[in-house]
């Protein structure tokens, strides 16, 4: 599959997939993950690996895009990602959590590089995500916005209100990637992408864990309205 | 009557918009009637969400983040208490700014009741860091207000109201001004915005100094210190009392001073009518503080 949008240069020694894990366990002590400690790996990657034209020598490009973790919680694949990238040292994995360290459990933007929000209360993203998209399109810049969320998140209002509100004003920058790991406490009958499509979005639905799957529903083109990419992890199929 | 802060409000948001490109409108349905006049070249920066407080701040949020200023609106229960994670997360947590402009205030919604009005909102705001804190007492200072906002680099809360002093302060907002010189041995008494005229004219007859602001966070320490006189201060707030005068306190941490404070005492005060008589009710009038001052007993929120 074409990787037109891939900005990797594998001339910084970069990390690959199979490394992501030893990134892991170096920050939780365990050698094999629980599927929730994982639940967002492959799409987290598969965006920095396949479809973020971001790049850690630019980081204040205004024309990079913009990828909004708002499920802050349970961050170590992000981590992960992020140094396996070159955006952070992975020297500083061991030191997770700890007094001096950047890496908290929940991400704080000022203070890791190439980290777009601070997140970490359920239900803060989406909006900010909107807000930036808009930014960007008054401002004419070639970024577009990538916001991961959670099915459990969906749980907070806030983000009914933002969902209505890209929808509703046809913000085709914004890309929201919802990864269903059926934490919900109350469920979601008829489906997630469901609650987008009622409000305008494009909807796809993929395999969490198929790269090839979610570069190809995050590379779906929606110009006039955003896009929603539902990540099943963890289903039994 | 004078222009209302609120109608300055609108004029001066269109001027900033035309002024500077980076200026920002959001909206949650509220108010974006006033602004069907604004020129077709400012209108894709003013952003009504409908009635969604929180995406109103996270997408002011967003908006912040990529280098723009926002200037949000809305009644003052439903900016910042509503929304209030969003305005700690959204904006202070991501390290970025914004102007939130508040109307309704503690009973200019007299016959809306409870639902409409805030008078916590200075308290709330105030446990945000960096936050200066408006509270302008004419629509001239309001116009201040929102132009030093815009231009500066940090977070401002601007607190309209339907109350306002015949004259303005001649001072840059947030100066100490004096408004009356009393004896050396009379109390002092700081009057915060739009309750100034009623606090001079609630001192007629009386030895007592009285001070204005219109900026109660942060206070002018440096002129409450030069200008304040004798062992007593009363703060004299148009909202939940004591909400000001932890930074007047802190201003005056070295003296032996009496500090007093005159505001909102029930919040749930229970009754309608016109904004002039809730705010009697809430003994804001020059009867009401009159009366508190003689009394020289400290009020409490109940």
């Amino acid at each position: 599959m074409a990787r037109t949008h891939s900005t990797a240069t594998r001339t910084r020694n970069e990390l690959d997939y199979g490394d992501l894990r030893v990134l892991m366990s170096v920050m939780t002590g365990d050698e094999k993950h629980s599927e929730a400690a994982t639940s967002t790996l492959d799409v987290v990657w598969t965006l920095y690996d396949r479809v973020l034209r971001v790049d850690p020598d630019r980081l204040e490009d205004p024309d990079r895009d913009r990828f909004f973790l708002s499920k802050g919680h349970g961050p170590m694949a992000y981590y992960a990602v992020l140094a396996a990238k070159g955006f952070i040292d992975p020297a500083i994995l061991a030191g997770f959590s700890t007094a001096e360290s950047p890496l908290g459990h929940h991400p704080d933007r000022r203070r890791i590089p190439g980290v777009e929000i601070s997140s970490g209360s359920l239900g803060q993203g989406l909006a900010l995500g909107i807000g930036s998209a808009l930014a960007l399109g008054l401002s004419c810049s070639a970024g577009r916005v990538f916001v991961l969320m959670g099915d459990g998140e969906l749980d907070e209002g806030s983000n009914h209100e933002a969902i209505a509100v890209a929808g509703r004003l046809g913000i085709g920058r914004l890309t929201a990637v919802v990864i269903d790991n059926q934490s919900s406490t109350l469920g979601w009958p008829g489906g997630i992408a469901s609650r987008f499509a009622v409000e305008g979005w494009a909807t796809r639905v993929v395999d969490g864990r198929n790269h090839d799957e979610i570069e190809h529903a995050l590379t779906t083109t929606h110009i006039d309205g955003p896009l929603a990419v539902v990540a099943e992890v963890g289903r039994k199929r | 009557m004078s222009e209302t802060m609120r109608d300055r409000f609108t004029n001066v948001a269109t001027d900033l918009l035309l002024a500077d490109k980076k200026a920002v409108v959001v909206l949650a349905a509220l108010g974006a009637s006033s602004f069907t006049d604004a020129p077709s070249t400012v209108r894709s920066r003013i952003i009504d969400v409908g009635i969604r407080e929180q995406a109103m701040i996270g997408v002011a949020g967003g908006l912040a983040l990529e280098g723009f200023r926002p200037i949000v609106m809305s009644y003052t229960p439903f900016l910042v208490e509503r929304p209030f994670e969003q305005i700690k997360l959204s904006l202070t947590h991501q390290g970025v700014h914004a102007t939130l402009v508040s109307i309704g205030g503690s009973w200019d919604a007299s016959t809306e009741g409870r639902t409409h009005q805030a008078p916590e909102d200075v308290a709330v705001m105030s446990t945000l860091p960096g936050w200066t804190i408006h509270v302008p007492g004419t629509s001239d200072e309001a116009e201040q207000a929102l132009r030093l906002a815009h231009d500066s680099a940090t977070s401002h809360y601007i607190r309209l109201s339907g109350d306002q002093n015949a004259a303005s302060a001649h001072a840059q907002p947030g100066v100490i001004t004096i408004l009356r010189r009393g004896s050396d041995h009379g109390m002092t008494v700081l009057a915060v915005g739009p309750v100034a005229d009623a606090v001079l004219e609630a001192v007629e007859g009386t030895d007592a100094t009285v001070l204005y602001t219109n900026v109660p966070r942060p206070i002018d320490a440096d002129g409450l210190r030069a200008s304040v006189v004798g062992s007593e201060i009363v703060v004299v707030e148009p909202y939940l009392v004591g909400s000001s005068v932890p930074p007047v306190a802190a201003a005056l941490s070295d003296r032996p001073m009496r500090i007093r404070a005159i505001g909102v005492t029930n919040p749930e005060l229970a009754h309608y009518g016109t904004p002039r008589e809730l705010r009697a009710a809430h003994g804001l009038d020059a009867d009401g503080l009159r009366a508190a001052l003689e009394h020289g007993i400290a009020q409490i929120a109940s």
